[in-house]
C-alpha cells in the first residue's frame, strides 16, 4: 500500500503540492487526472523519491520514502516508473536495456538477467526486437520497452506518467493494451493520463488534482460521470471538447 | 652530440638513429595520451559535478589550454632546473604533454557529460541504480560517444606537439631529423620523410576512430 500523507512540495517560491493525502491500495488502478501544471508528474516523482518533499510523508509498504535512513535504491525496486518521454538507454539493445538493472542492481547473473529480460520483452510483445537499438524502434515500441524494463525489477507498484502523450495516435492503442494486460494480472498501478476514456473504462478510482490539491476522488463512475466539484466539471468539459476537436481534425 | 662528423652524407646507420627517434616519439605520445586522458576524465567529471572544483581548477586549465606548448616546455624546464630538480626528458615530456592533454580532455569530457540528456540519469535512478552505477553504465558510455571525435583530434594534436619535446633534450623523431640535417644538409629529404612519418602515425588513428564512431553510433 502507498500512503501519501499531507505532502507538500515546493520549487523555490512555487508551491506545487499543497498538502496531498491519498492512498493507493494493493491491486487497484488509480488514475490521476488534472490540468497541465496541477502537479501530477511531480507527485509521481515524489512517490519514488526522485524529488524531495518539504512536508508530510509518503509510506510504501510501511517504509517512509523520504526518511534519510531509508535505502532509497532498495525501495525503488518496488516502484517501477515509466515517463512521458521515451527514455530507453540509446546505446543498449532492447534486451540489454531490460537486463541491465536486474544484473547490476538486483545482482542476478548475466545469463539469468538476459533470460528474465527476454521473458519481459515477450510479455510486452517485443520478443522479436531483443537485438534492436531503441533508435530502430517506433515510439510505441520504445514505451513498451520502458514498461518491460521497469517490470524486470519485479516491482509491486507501477507508476505511469502520461506514457501515451508523446505518441502518434495510431501507436497509442498498443501501449494502452499493455497496460490493460498488467491490470488484468493484478498489478497495482498509478496512472497519470489525459485520456479520459481510458480512465473511465480501466480505473478503479480516479483522483482529480487541481492546483496541487486533491479536488475530488472516487470511483471512475463517480468522478467522471457525476463530478461533484465545479472545477472537475469544468476540466472534464474542456477535455471532452479537446478530444472532440482532435477527432474532427483526424477525420477531416 | 652523437654525430659530430662534418658534412657527411646519409648512411644506413642513420636509419637506425631515426628508428630510435620514431620509437621515442611513439612512446612519449602514448604515455602522455594515457596519463592525460585518465587525468582528463577525472578532472572533467569533477569539474562537471562540483562548482567549487570548477572554479578552483579553471585558471590552470585556461593557462594550459592557451599558452603555446613550446613556451610551456621551455619555461617549465628552466624553472625545474633552477629549482635543482632533474628528471629524465621522457618523464618530463610525459608530465608536460600529459598536463596539457588532461586540461583539454577535461573540457571534452565535461561537454560530453553535459550532452547526456538528464532523463536517462533519471531513468537509471528510478531503476534503483546508485550514482556510481548510473555514471558507469549510462552517463560515461553516452558521453564517450559525443567526446570520441573531439578527443581523437586532441590525440592527433598531441602526437604532433610531441615533436617539440626536442627543446627539453628528448631525442624524438623530429629532434633526430634536425640532428641529421645539421650534419648532412639533406634538408628536403629528411623533412619530407619526417612529415610523411607523422602522417603515417596520425592517419590510422583518425581512420580507426571513424570506424569506431560508426560502430558505436546509437
Ligand atoms: N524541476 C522543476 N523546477 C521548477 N519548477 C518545476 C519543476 N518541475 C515542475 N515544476 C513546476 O511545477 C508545476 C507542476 O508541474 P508538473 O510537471 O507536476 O505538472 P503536471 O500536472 O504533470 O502537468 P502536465 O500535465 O503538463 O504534465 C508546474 O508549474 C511546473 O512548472
Ligand atoms: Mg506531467
Amino acid at each position: 500500500m502507498i500512503e501519501i500523507r499531507s505532502v507538500r512540495k515546493t520549487f523555490g517560491p512555487l508551491e506545487v503540492l499543497k498538502g496531498i493525502s491519498l492512498d493507493v491500495n494493493k491491486g487497484e488502478l488509480l488514475c490521476l487526472i488534472g490540468a497541465s501544471g496541477s502537479g501530477k508528474s511531480t507527485l509521481l516523482q515524489c512517490i519514488n523519491g526522485l524529488e524531495p518533499i518539504q512536508g508530510g510523508e509518503i509510506i510504501v509498504d510501511g517504509v517512509s520514502v523520504h526518511d534519510p535512513k531509508t535505502n532509497i535504491n532498495t525501495l525503488r525496486r518496488k516502484l517501477g516508473i515509466v515517463f512521458q518521454q521515451y527514455n530507453a538507454f540509446p546505446h543498449l539493445t532492447a534486451l540489454e536495456n531490460v537486463a541491465l538493472a536486474p544484473r547490476v542492481v538486483a545482482k542476478r547473473s548475466r545469463s539469468d538477467a538476459r533470460a528474465l529480460a527476454q521473458k519481459h520483452l515477450d510479455h510486452v510483445g517485443l520478443g522479436a526486437k531483443a537485438g534492436s537499438l531503441p533508435s530502430k524502434l517506433s515510439g510505441g515500441q520504445q514505451q513498451r520497452l520502458a514498461i518491460a524494463r521497469a517490470l524486470a525489477m519485479e516491482p509491486t507498484y507501477m507508476l505511469f506518467d502520461e506514457v501515451t502523450s508523446a505518441l502518434d495516435p495510431e501507436l497509442v492503442g498498443e501501449v494502452l493494451e499493455t497496460m490493460r494486460l498488467l491490470k488484468a494480472e493484478g498489478m497495482t498501478m498509478v496512472v497519470v493520463t489525459h485520456d479520459i476514456s481510458f480512465a473511465r473504462e480501466s480505473a478503479d478510482r480516479v483522483a482529480f488534482l487541481h492546483q496541487g490539491e486533491v479536488c475530488e476522488i472516487g470511483t471512475a463512475a463517480e468522478v467522471i460521470d457525476r463530478p461533484q466539484q465545479p472545477q472537475t466539471q469544468k476540466f472534464l468539459r474542456r477535455e471532452r471538447q479537446a478530444s472532440l476537436d482532435m477527432l474532427e481534425r483526424t477525420v477531416a | 652530440m652523437q654525430f659530430q662528423f662534418a658534412q657527411q652524407g646519409l648512411t644506413w646507420h642513420d636509419t637506425y638513429f631515426l628508428a630510435e627517434g620514431l620509437l621515442n616519439t611513439l612512446e612519449l605520445a602514448a604515455s602522455a595520451t594515457v596519463v592525460g586522458t585518465i587525468g582528463g576524465v577525472v578532472l572533467g567529471w569533477v569539474r562537471t559535478v562540483s562548482v567549487t572544483a570548477r572554479v578552483a581548477t579553471t585558471p590552470i586549465v585556461d593557462i594550459l589550454r592557451s599558452v603555446p606548448m613550446i613556451i610551456q616546455l621551455i619555461l617549465a624546464n628552466s624553472f625545474l632546473s633552477l629549482a635543482g630538480f632533474s628528471t629524465s626528458p621522457f618523464i618530463f615530456g610525459t608530465v608536460a604533454l600529459g598536463a596539457w592533454m588532461a586540461a583539454v580532455t577535461a573540457e571534452v569530457v565535461r561537454a560530453g557529460l553535459l550532452s547526456v540528456p538528464p532523463q536517462y540519469g533519471k531513468s537509471a535512478r528510478s531503476l534503483g541504480m546508485n550514482r556510481r552505477q548510473e555514471l558507469v553504465y549510462i552517463s560515461l558510455p553516452l558521453a564517450f560517444r559525443t567526446a570520441l571525435a573531439p578527443w581523437i583530434n586532441l590525440v592527433l594534436s598531441l602526437i604532433k606537439d610531441s615533436a617539440l619535446a626536442g627543446v627539453i633534450g628528448y631525442v624524438d623523431y623530429m629532434r633526430a631529423t634536425q640532428t641529421l640535417i645539421t650534419r648532412t644538409h639533406e634538408t628536403w629529404v629528411l623533412l619530407l620523410g619526417a612529415g610523411f612519418l607523422y602522417f603515417i602515425i596520425c592517419y590510422p588513428v583518425s581512420k580507426y576512430s571513424r570506424r569506431l564512431e560508426r560502430k558505436i553510433a546509437v
